[in-house]
């Protein structure tokens, strides 16, 4: 995955692309708006990472104006303000996700590669399957190897979202967000024990596990089979 | 300075300056106009009279001639308020008439329109008036002139701009008068409020501008302008208490983490102890964060924010959220948790903040209640409409805060023995306060019985 890096930073720069390469990804890097600006022109990125506060140029213009050309090319916000307000004017110049400083990398690496799926096509997909694990998002039932395994509805959004990202970390506050809609950080760890729950639903008695928690960073849904 | 330049430099001598000049003109131009058409007025009545006598006088002299003219003047002549009548031979002798004396040029101007001239009358009191006159040449070198006196005219001019004069001066008088008073009021009040305002720049954040009770517009200036100050210093209160709880609270976790690496670091090399210390330095990292967040979060919801998180929410859709999220854990705690909403309530507020004040008072629940004697806990939400208030509260069973403490729980980072031995960073209620503050609301916490009761009051304010 191609990501690009705005951020004035440098000594966080040089971690983020390092750590970002470590990933598997390439990474390049612009210090400030008017290079970053110019090397969105050149396209062929799958996510743009863009610190809201540059030198030269602001960041959220910089997505301003890549949206009004019609690039939709995913951006993630980072930002030393944290507010909700802030959060809504960063969603509303045209990001598409937000994440205040300071940070944990891997809560950043999670974002990134969540918004490069979201792009892919096969979003439309009706029917997500992990393993023998299978969620009909129309019909909203969920089968583990050919077993209906009932779900409460909240349950079932959690499960959706994990899906939805299979293969990938997603982080205790992307669940908050995406499947509460609520941007606080909840002082304890509320989410685990509903992740727990749903384990206990969807894994427990089927043989493989294939709700797995990551260390540091959150959970993730895969089938390890394959 | 002095006094008379402080006077001259206020608004309100300035003000009266300019309405003085202003009024004056006016009054000017509008004398100018009356005398203005008045006289315009009189002078064409005094033609219109002049022409019609002469009319009159023509009409005699083709019916009975000349000698009919003479007539008719010599009766005239001795009337009462007549008009002005001469007739002279060729040489200016006079031949008959009321007038005794004419300038000499007049007969050369014969002809024209009627003209002012000033005579004598032949009444024997030999002074000079001035007339309007109209000359003409009668058959067989005859000169006849017909006229009226024009002194009349002329004191009403002079009457009007006495008036005038008088009515200027009059306004001014007045002006001045009231200048005076109004100036000394505003003065007073005025200075009032920059010795107040001195005081307060000069630190003593106290000061408070003098409300009379008038309700007139400097009251209302005076209290709004106290509300502003309250709220300066309300801010800078919390000002200083965050940098106070700053450098107390967050240092001593910032002296622990370095203490640790320092301790390790100065150790034998040992890459186990190495990674044990940086993961527990990012945990304490990590915790630093937040505590920073959430001051920096309640510094926010302090200053007001903007209204542009506020929109209009469903309290009870919240409160529902907010319990599903936290059922779970609470259900592992082996803990009871409650909802009751009778009725849909809707205002305007932040979906967000409220969320996050629930979620800190049910936290706090959990983490500090512990009820005695082995009881499981239970903790009820609520959230209820009372006319224009709504109530959102959450009730525990627990062990609850002494009510000498329930005030001191409310500031930042402060934390009750007891509680001492659970995570937390002691932001959690101070945040709900701010966030009920924000609002315009309140919050209160009582006495559960056994137990802890905080109830959040919120104004329904919608639009």
């Amino acid at each position: 995955m191609r990501i690009l890096l705005i951020e004035d930073d440098k000594e966080a720069a040089v971690y983020l692309c390092k750590a970002l390469r470590e990933a598997g990804h390439v990474a390049d890097h612009a210090s400030d708006g008017d290079t970053g600006a110019a090397m969105t022109l050149e396209g062929g990125y799958d996510v743009l990472v863009v610190d809201r506060m540059l030198p030269k140029r602001d960041g959220l213009s910089i997505i301003e104006d890549l949206r009004a050309r019609g690039d939709e090319t995913p951006a993630l916000i980072l930002s030393a303000l944290g507010q909700v307000d802030d959060r809504v004017t960063g969603l509303r110049a045209g990001g598409d996700d937000y994440l205040a400083k300071p940070y944990a990398f891997s809560e950043l690496l999670a974002r990134v590669e969540a918004l490069a799926r979201r792009r892919r096509p096969g979003e439309a997909e009706t029917v997500y399957r992990v393993g023998d694990l299978e969620l009909d998002r129309l019909g909203h039932t969920v089968m583990r190897a050919g077993q209906n395994v009932p779900l409460q509805p909240r349950e079932f959004r959690l499960l959706e979202y994990l899906m939805k990202h299979a293969g990938q970390v997603v982080t205790r506050t992307m669940l908050l967000e995406n499947v509460w809609d609520y941007h606080f950080d909840p002082q304890t760890n509320v989410i685990d024990v509903h992740i727990s729950r749903l384990r206990g639903k969807i894994d427990k008695g089927f043989g493989e596990p294939l709700l797995h928690t990551v260390r540091g960073a959150g959970y993730m849904i895969r089938d390890s089979a394959r | 300075m002095t006094a008379l330049g402080k006077v001259v430099r206020t608004t309100a001598f300035k003000l009266s300056a300019i309405y003085i000049a202003v009024f004056s003109a006016f009054a000017v131009a509008f004398v100018l106009y009356i005398s203005y058409s008045a006289n315009a007025l009189l002078t064409n009545q005094l033609r219109a009279t002049i022409a019609a006598e002469i009319r009159g006088l023509a009409e005699a002299g083709r019916t009975g001639g000349i000698a009919a003219i003479f007539r008719i003047i010599e009766e005239r002549s001795h009337q009462p308020g007549a008009s002005l009548y001469l007739i002279t031979d060729l040489n200016g002798r006079i031949l008959a008439g009321n007038i005794s004396q004419v300038p000499a040029d007049l007969f050369q101007r014969s002809g024209m329109g009627p003209i002012t001239v000033s005579y004598e009358r032949n009444l024997g009191e030999g002074s000079q008036h001035v007339a309007m006159v109209q000359v003409l040449r009668l058959p067989g070198g005859f000169w006849m002139l017909v006229g009226r006196d024009i002194g009349e005219r002329e004191q009403f001019r002079e009457i009007i701009g006495r008036a005038l004069a008088w009515a200027v001066a009059l306004m001014i008088a007045l002006a001045l008068l009231s200048w005076f008073f109004v100036s000394r009021r505003v003065l007073q009040r005025i200075d009032s409020v920059a010795e107040t305002s001195r005081r307060i720049v000069a630190g003593d954040l106290s000061g408070r501008l003098e409300v009379t009770g008038t309700g007139d517009e400097f009251d209302r200036l005076a209290d709004s302008l106290n509300t502003m100050l309250e709220r300066i210093e309300h801010l800078l209160y919390g000002l200083k208490d965050v940098s106070d709880n700053i450098a107390h609270d967050l240092k001593t976790p910032l002296t622990r983490l370095r203490n640790r690496v320092e301790a390790v670091l100065s150790g034998p090399v040992d890459i186990e102890a190495y990674r044990t210390t940086l993961e527990a330095t990012i945990e304490e990292s990590d915790r630093l964060i937040q505590t920073f967040n959430a001051l920096l979060m309640i510094a926010r919801v302090e200053a007001g924010s903007p209204d542009g998180a506020m929109s209009e929410v469903e309290v009870g859709a919240i409160v529902r959220d907010v319990a599903e999220l936290y059922e779970p854990m609470v259900e592992e705690d082996g803990a009871e948790l409650t909802v009751s909403v009778p009725e849909p309530i809707t205002l305007k507020a932040s979906r967000e903040l409220l969320g996050q004040a629930l979620a800190n008072l049910i936290d706090n629940a959990l983490k500090y209640a512990l009820p005695d004697g082995g009881r499981p806990l239970q903790i009820a939400v609520s959230a209820t409409g009372a006319g224009n208030y709504l109530a959102l509260r959450v009730a525990d069973n627990g062990v609850g805060v002494p009510e000498t403490d329930r005030e001191r729980v409310l500031q930042r980072f402060v934390r009750l023995e007891e509680s001492r031995s659970q995570s937390g960073s002691g932001l959690g209620l101070s945040l709900v306060a701010a966030v009920a503050r924000l609002h315009d609301g309140t919050i209160e916490l009582g006495d559960n019985q056994p137990g802890l009761v905080v109830t959040v009051r919120l104004p329904i304010k919608t639009g």
